[in-house]
Parts: structure tokens; C-alpha cells; sequence
């Protein structure tokens, strides 16, 4: 399983704040999950269609489309950030 | 080198912060710092409060990442960064960087750059209640800007 963690503006676009997910071998990648995620449909396919940028992290750090992925990571989907 | 990262929803002193930062610490020269407060207008809209989020944990490690790369780059006493999340009103303090060194270019270099940072990668979003209603906050391309300009320099 892997854990999948949405925040801010996506968060409210999904209406979900997180979920777990089976990690099947087509989810090698962040690019993989991320095209799963979009064929949803509706507001999934709205928020990782390429609108909208979207930022990725594995395990709390900032990871790319390439990052591979394994049982037991947390992934988290975000906005570019605005703190400060 | 002392340092210290709180992300919180209480209001915080400045002053307090200082005095942290170089107490009992003779080889501190200079003390500089960039607070960031809450405006009440924001692109011509005027905003009434507003509602900071974070990542808990990667927003913790991605502030202690950036004041280590600042570490490596200017020799540095004392840093300290807080950052508030949850509500907050116009004039309230969001973010406090304050760096301590034994002189004040390294101490002013390294602050300018944490704070720059920290507005491009640690994992906070504002999101502005006003009176139109409320909206997320967009990512701004001259932050990035800042942040790109600092792989260019190496005025350490």
C-alpha cells in the first residue's frame, strides 16, 4: 500500500485530504500514479490534466515524474507553494 | 552552529527570538532578520483574514534543509525561522528568519536567501479571505526569480 496525501487547493478540488492505495506493478513511477489518478475522470482529470501545475513529494521530500515508487511510501500532490 | 525551526499557530515575539539567537553567545556580531506580516490588500483587494496550511513534517524538514545549505555557504552562529499556520489577521507576524554571525554580510546574505527559499519550496499555502469571498493565493513568478538568482551568485 502507499499512502496519497493532497493539500490546499487541490485538496478542496479533490475533496479528499488523503488515501491509501494497492501499489500494482503498473505504479512503477510517480508519472504512472499521476496518470492513474487522471483517468478518474471529473475533477481528477481536471487537477492533473496540465492545466494546472501541480507539485509532487515522496516520503516529505519534492520528487519528479520519474521517481520510482515503493511499498510504503507517501506521496503528497500539491500547488506551488506560497508560504512566507 | 545554533538553530532552531517552530511552525505554529501562536503569535510570536521577535524580540524573544532575538534574544534566543545570541544569548550567552560572545562570538555573535550581528543579528539580522526579515519579518513578514500580513497585509490588509493584496493585488487590489482587500483582505479581511487569512488561513495559512502546511505539509506537518515536510514543511519542517524542507525549512531545516534550506538553513543548512545556508550554513554551508556563510559562515553562521545562530538561525532561527518561525512560521505561523492557521488563521490570521492583517499586521499579524507569518514569518520570522533571523540569523546571527560574526559579521553582518554573511548574517544579511543568509537571510535574504532562507527567506527567498523558503517562499519557493517550503510547503505552506495562503489561501485570503476577502470581501468578494475567499481564494488560494497564487505562486508568484518572481519568487522563483529570487530563488533562480541565488544559483547564479557565489557571493558566499
Amino acid at each position: 500500500m502507499i499512502k496519497i496525501r493532497y493539500f490546499a487547493r487541490l485538496r478542496e478540488h479533490l475533496g479528499t485530504a488523503d488515501e491509501q492505495m494497492a501499489l500494482t506493478p503498473e505504479i512503477r513511477d510517480l508519472a504512472a500514479l499521476t496518470e492513474q489518478l487522471r483517468r478518474r475522470g471529473g475533477v481528477w482529470s481536471e487537477a492533473f490534466g496540465g492545466e494546472q501545475s501541480v507539485m509532487m513529494a515522496v516520503n516529505e521530500e519534492v520528487a519528479d515524474a520519474a521517481q520510482p515508487l515503493r511499498d510504503g511510501d507517501e506521496v503528497a500532490y500539491f500547488p506551488p507553494v506560497t508560504g512566507g | 552552529m545554533r538553530r532552531s525551526i517552530r511552525i505554529q499557530a501562536e503569535a510570536f515575539d521577535p524580540l524573544e527570538v532575538a534574544g534566543d539567537l545570541h544569548r550567552d553567545n560572545p562570538g555573535v556580531g550581528a543579528v539580522v532578520s526579515f519579518l513578514g506580516l500580513m497585509r490588509d490588500l493584496n493585488q487590489g483587494r482587500r483582505v479581511l483574514s487569512m488561513t495559512l496550511e502546511h505539509y506537518p513534517g515536510m514543511a519542517e524538514k524542507a525549512l531545516r534543509r534550506i538553513v543548512e545549505e545556508a550554513a554551508e555557504r556563510w559562515p553562521l552562529q545562530a538561525v532561527s525561522v518561525v512560521h505561523r499556520v492557521g488563521e490570521l489577521r492583517p499586521q499579524d507576524p507569518i514569518v520570522l528568519v533571523m540569523v546571527a554571525s560574526s559579521h553582518r554580510g554573511d548574517a544579511f546574505r543568509a537571510c535574504e536567501f532562507i527567506i527567498d527559499f523558503l517562499k519557493t519550496r517550503a510547503p505552506f499555502w495562503k489561501k485570503e479571505q476577502t470581501e468578494q469571498g475567499e481564494h488560494w493565493v497564487e505562486a508568484r513568478s518572481n519568487d522563483l526569480a529570487s530563488e533562480l538568482r541565488w544559483r547564479a551568485r557565489d557571493d558566499r
